[in-house]
C-alpha cells in the first residue's frame, strides 16, 4: 500500500536517511526503532508529508504522495497533538467540520448533531465518553493521547502515524494505551506506523519491527552517512507477544 | 520563614496594597496644609477641599462657549478618541498579525514593513499626520493607531507563529486548509493574547492621546490639563490625572475579566479546573 523507493533525506551536507526502501502492506503495524538521531522521526515526517525527501519516491496506493500533509494520513505526536482551545468533543468534531464546511469550518443544526454523535461514538471507543466537555488542559497526559487518537481516527486515515505517542506517559497508563491501540488497530482495520524508543513496546505492538541505524560510519565526518533500515523483522502477531524477549535478543545481536 | 515563601492572603494583600497609597496621600495632605498655613492662596499643592470644589465646578458648570459641562465633555471626547484608536489598532493586530503569523509568504512580504513602521517614534509622525489629515479627530485617532498597532501586530504574529508546529500539521491531517487553520486554530488561540496585547497597549495609547490633545485640540482630558497649566491650576490638573488613572485601571480590569469569561481554556487555574 505504501511504497518507499531509494529515499534520501539531507539537510545541507548532513545526510539523515539514505537508501530507504520500504513496502508497508495494508493492515500491518510497523514499529520503527533505533538510536537517537537515527532519523526515526524524520522518516515518519517524510511519510506524513511534513518534510520532503531529497531523493526517491514515495507512493501511497500507487500514486505519488503530495508534498504536504493530508487527511489520508493521520498522526499522533508525543505532545501538542490536540487543540487547547477546543473541548474534547470540539477537537474530534473539528475533523468532520473541515470536510463538510469549507468556508467556516463549522457545522450547525442537524448536521452538527450528526457530527457530534459520530464524534461521541469515537470518543467512547477510546474511553473518553465521560469527558466530552473538558478542555485538554483539564485532562491527564494519557487522556490527551486518547483524544489525539480519536481525533485522528474520525477521519478514517489510510495510515495512522504515531510519533512516540506513549513516550511521556507513566508505565501503568502506557500499558492501558497499548491495549487500547491494539484493540483499535484490530477493530478499525488500521495500518499503523509507530516510532518508539521502547524496544519492548515495538515488539509487543508491531507485526513488523524496523530498526534504523547507520550502516557505515566515517569517524572524521559522521554526518556524511545516513541511517537506513538495518533490521526488518516480520513478526507473527499471535506469537509475537510470547516470544518478544527472544526477538529482542535477536535484534540486539 | 523566608520571604520568597510568604504567601499573602486576600485581605492582608488589600491592606498591604492600600498602605503605600494612603501614606502618599497623607504626606501630600501634610505638605499641602503646611504650605497653606504660610500662604492661604497657594496654588502648587491645593488642599483636597480645593480640588473637590474645582472638580465639582467642572462637572456642574457649562462652558461659556460651548454650553457643555466641561468635565464630561472632556471625558467623552477623550474616551471616544481612545476607543476608536484602540478598536482600530486591535482589529488591525488581529487581521494582520494572524495573516503574518500563519502564512509564510505574507510574513516575508509584509514583515519588514511592519517592523519598519514599528521602530519610528510615533510622535515624530504627528506633524505628518496633522499636515495630511488636518487638526481634527482623524489625526488624533491615527496617532494612537500608528503608535500601538505595529507593536500589537508583531506580538500577535509572533504568538501565532509560535503555535506548536504539531498543531498545524495535525489540523492538516484532519483535512483543514490554510483558511480553516487560520479561522479555527490560529484565530481562537490568538484572542486571549490579543487582550493581553491590548492591556499592554493601554499605557502608550493614553500617552499618544494626551500628546495629540495637548498639541491641537479644543476639548479632551489632555487638552484641559495643558490649558489650565497656564493658570497653575493644580486643583484641576491633579483630579484630572487621578481620573485618567481610574479610567485606565477600569479598562485594564475589564480586559482581564473579558478574557477570563470568554476564553476559560486559556486560564485553567482560574476556572478551578485540573485533576
Amino acid at each position: 500500500m505504501l511504497t518507499l523507493r531509494d529515499v534520501w533525506v539531507e539537510y545541507g551536507d548532513r545526510i539523515i536517511l539514505e537508501r530507504v526502501d520500504l513496502d508497508v502492506t495494508a493492515g500491518s503495524f510497523v514499529s520503527i526503532v533505533g538510536p537517537s538521531g537515527a532519523g526515526k522521526s524524520t522518516l515518519l515526517r517524510v511519510i506524513l508529508g511534513q518534510e520532503q525527501a531529497t531523493r526517491g519516491s514515495i507512493m501511497l496506493d500507487g500514486a505519488p504522495l503530495p508534498p504536504e500533509c493530508g487527511p489520508d494520513r493521520g498522526v499522533v505526536f508525543q505532545r501538542y497533538s490536540v487543540f487547547p482551545h477546543l473541548t474534547v468533543l470540539g477537537n474530534v468534531v473539528f475533523g468532520l467540520e473541515c470536510a463538510e464546511a469549507p468556508l467556516f469550518a463549522r457545522l450547525f443544526g442537524s448536521r452538527r448533531k450528526a457530527a457530534e454523535a459520530q464524534a461521541a461514538e469515537m470518543l467512547a471507543a477510546v474511553g473518553l465518553g465521560d469527558s466530552l466537555h473538558l478542555y485538554p488542559a483539564q485532562m491527564s497526559g494519557g487522556m490527551q493521547q486518547r483524544l489525539a487518537i480519536a481525533q485522528a481516527l474520525i477521519k478514517r486515515p489510510r495510515i495512522l502515524l504515531l510519533d512516540e505517542p506513549f513516550g511521556a506517559l507513566d508505565p501503568g497508563i502506557r500499558a492501558d494505551m497499548h491495549a487500547l491501540i491494539t484493540r483499535l488497530w484490530q477493530q478499525y482495520d488500521l495500518t499503523v506506523i509507530m516510532v518508539t524508543h521502547d524496544i519492548r513496546e515495538a515488539f509487543s505492538l508491531g507485526t513488523r519491527v524496523l530498526a534504523l541505524d547507520k550502516r557505515r560510519h566515517d569517524p572524521h565526518a559522521p554526518h556524511r552517512f545516513g541511517a537506513t533500515a538495518v533490521y526488518d523483522l516480520p513478526l507473527d502477531k499471535k506469537k509475537a507477544s510470547s516470544e518478544s524477549p527472544a526477538a529482542q535478543a535477536g535484534a540486539a545481536a | 520563614m523566608r520571604w520568597v515563601n510568604r504567601q499573602i492572603g486576600r485581605r492582608q494583600g488589600f491592606v498591604l496594597g492600600a498602605l503605600p497609597i494612603a501614606l502618599l496621600a497623607l504626606v501630600y495632605v501634610v505638605l499641602s496644609a503646611q504650605r497653606h498655613a504660610l500662604n492661604p492662596s497657594d496654588k502648587i499643592l491645593p488642599l483636597p477641599s480645593g480640588m473637590a470644589s474645582a472638580l465639582w465646578g467642572m462637572m456642574q458648570q457649562p462652558d461659556a462657549l460651548t454650553g457643555k459641562l466641561v468635565f464630561w465633555a472632556d471625558t467623552l471626547a477623550s474616551l471616544q478618541r481612545l476607543g476608536l484608536g484602540l478598536g482600530i489598532a486591535t482589529l488591525m493586530a488581529l487581521l494582520v498579525g494572524l495573516v503574518l503569523g500563519v502564512l509564510p509568504p505574507l510574513r516575508a512580504t509584509l514583515g519588514p514593513l511592519v517592523t519598519g513602521i514599528a521602530v519610528i517614534p510615533p510622535i515624530a509622525l504627528l506633524p505628518i499626520l496633522f499636515i495630511a489629515l488636518g487638526l481634527g479627530e482623524t489625526a488624533k485617532v491615527a496617532l494612537i493607531v500608528i503608535g500601538i498597532a505595529p507593536v500589537m501586530i508583531r506580538d500577535i504574529a509572533g504568538h501565532v507563529a509560535a503555535l506548536p508546529r504539531e498543531q498545524i500539521v495535525k489540523a492538516q491531517t484532519l483535512g483543514a486548509g490554510s483558511w480553516q487553520i487560520m479561522l479555527r486554530v490560529a484565530l481562537p488561540q490568538a484572542m486571549p493574547r490579543l487582550l493581553v496585547a491590548l492591556r499592554l497597549a493601554l499605557g502608550p495609547a493614553w500617552v499618544f492621546l494626551i500628546s495629540a490633545e495637548a498639541i491641537a485640540s479644543d476639548v479632551g482630558l489632555g487638552y484641559r490639563i495643558f490649558l489650565v497649566r497656564r493658570y497653575l491650576s493644580m486643583d484641576v490638573i491633579i483630579p484630572y490625572v487621578a481620573w485618567i488613572a481610574l479610567l485606565a485601571i477600569a479598562m485594564d480590569y475589564a480586559a482581564t475579566r473579558i478574557s477570563r469569561a470568554a476564553f476559560p481554556w486559556a486560564h485553567p487555574s482560574a476556572s478551578g479546573a485540573g485533576h
